[in-house]
């Protein structure tokens, strides 16, 4: 390696030099111990940088999520009673382990799944960690209500843990959408079973191996498996009380299902197809906000598409639309692709073999279908070891929403690009989409923007800026986006029940028998 | 809508069909469902036919192997009425699909 790669790059985990040290194969994560999977089965867990394996992980099965809910209900009682001061020192304490660790993670996430290490330095884990500080933050000045039903009758409202919960995780944010989910589940006081995702099995465990003595025994457990045995043994189980994911549609209908079967709560997040719209007056001045939409758009590129929010359909007002291109392209053209845990790379490799053949599928379709190829649309073949790696060109299409390449998420760097005449076509096409979970509105004018965004049925349209994740701020989806909300404190109710004690204090019957 | 319609189509690969038949001796009978959105929502997922009764809005699309293939009709719609190819790639499945040890189903439109 040259010489200023060296002072860019960590090493690979496992390697000398390197923040990560890698054992050959984990265990499940149950009842504050390292379990082995009941059946004795591991499977290999593959860097996408690479193609080349890490470790072995535990490919585990029913029996083993029923060793997580024993040792889950087990602990539900006494964490459920413990205080919210105590909860609140032990999200804490978490939240500080994971920023000690910061390089560390950063450098196991990105390695496990491809994305660049800039990224998970900079977001991925410490927006985790903050997401523990603002739940522990949060739930210390929680308060039930008191409703004075009349001078002598009086509604005491709390809120009470619901218990055991399920939580399926994504493999696009390992971490972060781990921390996503654990973290407002167990500050309501619940007990969590994990099942992180197939292709990401692994950074979380080098997360609960910092943790393992910080979280009480059974309050979080972690099971790595397959969707069709550990995730459905999970979904479908009696002794959950709320089973949320995150996925694809068919999984989320799937989990609904099952969550209707045993008549408890299921919040599901399951992607989009989101709009990013530039009104011509961003380009009334040659300036920071100019540049800010530019990197507004780039942003299709960030964790190399593999996002619920990519902003894949940018909607570009036509008056502006040649400029403003030739300024995005310019800057596509700029970005830096290579290893991940190269500090200046800005797009790694895509999360597994599956998903990189499903871009390709997808380009050769956005081809077949008449749009035009503006930059990319190629696997980026590099040299080394990273030849077995799963890189693929930043791309942007020119075509028309009716097009597939526009209709679905392609979960890759493939930007679908057209243009709108006015504000009016601007929404129709911008709510022409089977999704609605994320949404971009740029421009200069408030009010306009402020039209936008009520107009557009996403849960997050964000204005003026675009993928920022701060936890007090609402997540979630319209349509077949799925069903709830994360992030904020509002998340506290998703992973409460609501017990009313209605008491009278007067002493007089009611006079009915 | 579940009933098939003269125009839509699904057809599958060698390899999805013997795929097919040995998840069929391993799970019974089964049955497809073409799944959208997250992660790998471009992938259909395969399952215990009637583990997901199909809805007023599931369109079958044909039969692979003896297995119902659906696919939801506005997605269908949305996508321009495609040809589905049912084939098999390496690697794990995701999601709740049934799969083989390291392989799992793909759809690719039909030429």
């Amino acid at each position: 390696m040259a010489t200023t790669e060296q002072s860019t790059t960590f090493e690979a985990p496992g390697r000398p030099g390197s923040p990560v040290q890698v054992k050959e194969r984990y265990e499940n994560f149950i009842g504050g111990h390292w379990v082995a999977p009941v059946d004795g089965e591991y499977r290999e867990n593959l860097t996408p940088a690479t193609g080349q394996p890490i470790c072995e992980v535990s490919h585990s099965g029913a029996q083993d999520i029923e060793l997580a809910l024993d040792a889950a209900h087990a602990a539900k009682d006494g964490w459920g009673e413990t205080s919210t001061t105590e909860r609140s020192r032990v999200l804490n304490a978490v939240a500080d382990t994971i920023e000690e660790n910061l390089e560390m993670l950063a450098v196991a996430e990105s390695w496990e799944n491809g994305k660049p290490v800039r990224e998970t330095l900079a977001a991925d884990i410490p927006l985790a960690a903050d997401h523990f500080r603002y739940f522990a933050d949060v739930i210390r000045g929680e308060e039930g209500r008191i409703s004075e039903i009349d001078k002598d009758t009086v509604a005491y409202h709390f809120s009470e843990p619901l218990g055991v919960v399920g939580q399926i995780i994504p493999f696009n944010f390992p971490l972060l959408m781990a921390a996503w989910k654990i973290a407002p589940a167990l500050a309501a006081g619940n007990c969590t079973v994990v099942k992180p995702a197939s292709p990401t099995p692994w950074s979380i465990l080098k997360l609960a191996e910092l943790i393992e003595d910080v979280v009480p025994p059974g309050v979080l457990n972690i099971v790595n498996g397959p969707g069709a045995e550990t995730g459905k043994a999970l979904a479908s189980n009696k002794r959950i009380a709320k089973i949320a994911f995150t996925g694809e549609t068919v999984t989320g209908r799937l989990i609904m299902q099952y969550a209707a079967q045993n008549i408890i709560p299921s919040t599901t997040e399951l992607g989009g197809k989101s709009p990013n719209i530039f009104f011509e007056d961003v380009m009334a001045a040659d300036d920071e906000f100019l540049d800010k939409a530019v990197e507004g758009l780039v942003l299709y590129a960030f964790n190399k598409g593999e996002v619920c929010t990519c902003p894949s359909r940018a909607l570009i007002q036509e008056s502006i639309y040649d400029e403003l291109m030739a300024r995005c392209l310019d800057r596509i053209r700029a970005i830096k692709q290579g290893n991940p845990l190269d500090r200046t790379v800005q797009l790694g490799a895509q999360n597994s073999i599956s998903q990189l053949e499903k871009i390709e599928g997808y380009v050769q379709i956005g081809r077949e279908e008449g749009a035009e190829l503006l930059i990319g649309g190629e696997r980026n073949m590099l040299s080394g070891e990273l030849a077995g790696g799963y890189y693929y060109e930043p791309t942007v299409f020119k075509g028309s929403n009716d097009m597939r390449i526009f209709q679905e998420e392609i979960f890759g760097p493939v930007l679908a690009v057209t243009t709108f005449k006015d504000e009016a076509e601007a929404l129709r096409i911008a709510n022409d989409t089977l999704y609605g979970l994320g949404a971009g509105v740029w421009s200069r004018d408030g009010s306009r923007a402020f039209r936008m965004g009520r107009g557009i049925k996403a849960g997050r349209v964000w204005t003026n800026c675009y993928h920022l994740y701060p936890a007090h701020a609402a997540f979630g989806g319209y349509k077949v986006s799925g069903v709830g909300r994360e992030n904020h404190k509002m998340m506290l109710d998703h992973y409460s029940q609501t017990k009313c004690l209605l008491v009278s204090y007067d002493k007089n019957p009611m006079g009915f028998f | 809508m579940t009933g098939s319609t003269a125009e839509a189509s699904v057809t599958a690969t060698d390899a999805a069909l013997e795929a097919i038949a040995l998840l069929g001796d391993e799970h019974g009978p089964l049955a497809f469902f073409q799944s959208g959105g997250c992660c790998d929502g471009s992938l259909p997922i395969c399952m215990k036919d009637g583990e997901l009764p199909p809805g007023p809005n599931d369109l079958l699309l044909g039969t692979v192997g003896g297995a119902p293939f659906y696919v939801d009709s506005e997605q269908y719609m949305r996508w321009g009425r495609p040809s589905f190819l049912l084939d098999v790639r390496p690697g794990a499945a995701e999601g709740f699909s049934l799969s083989l040890r390291d392989a799992h189903f793909v759809t690719r439109p039909a030429r």
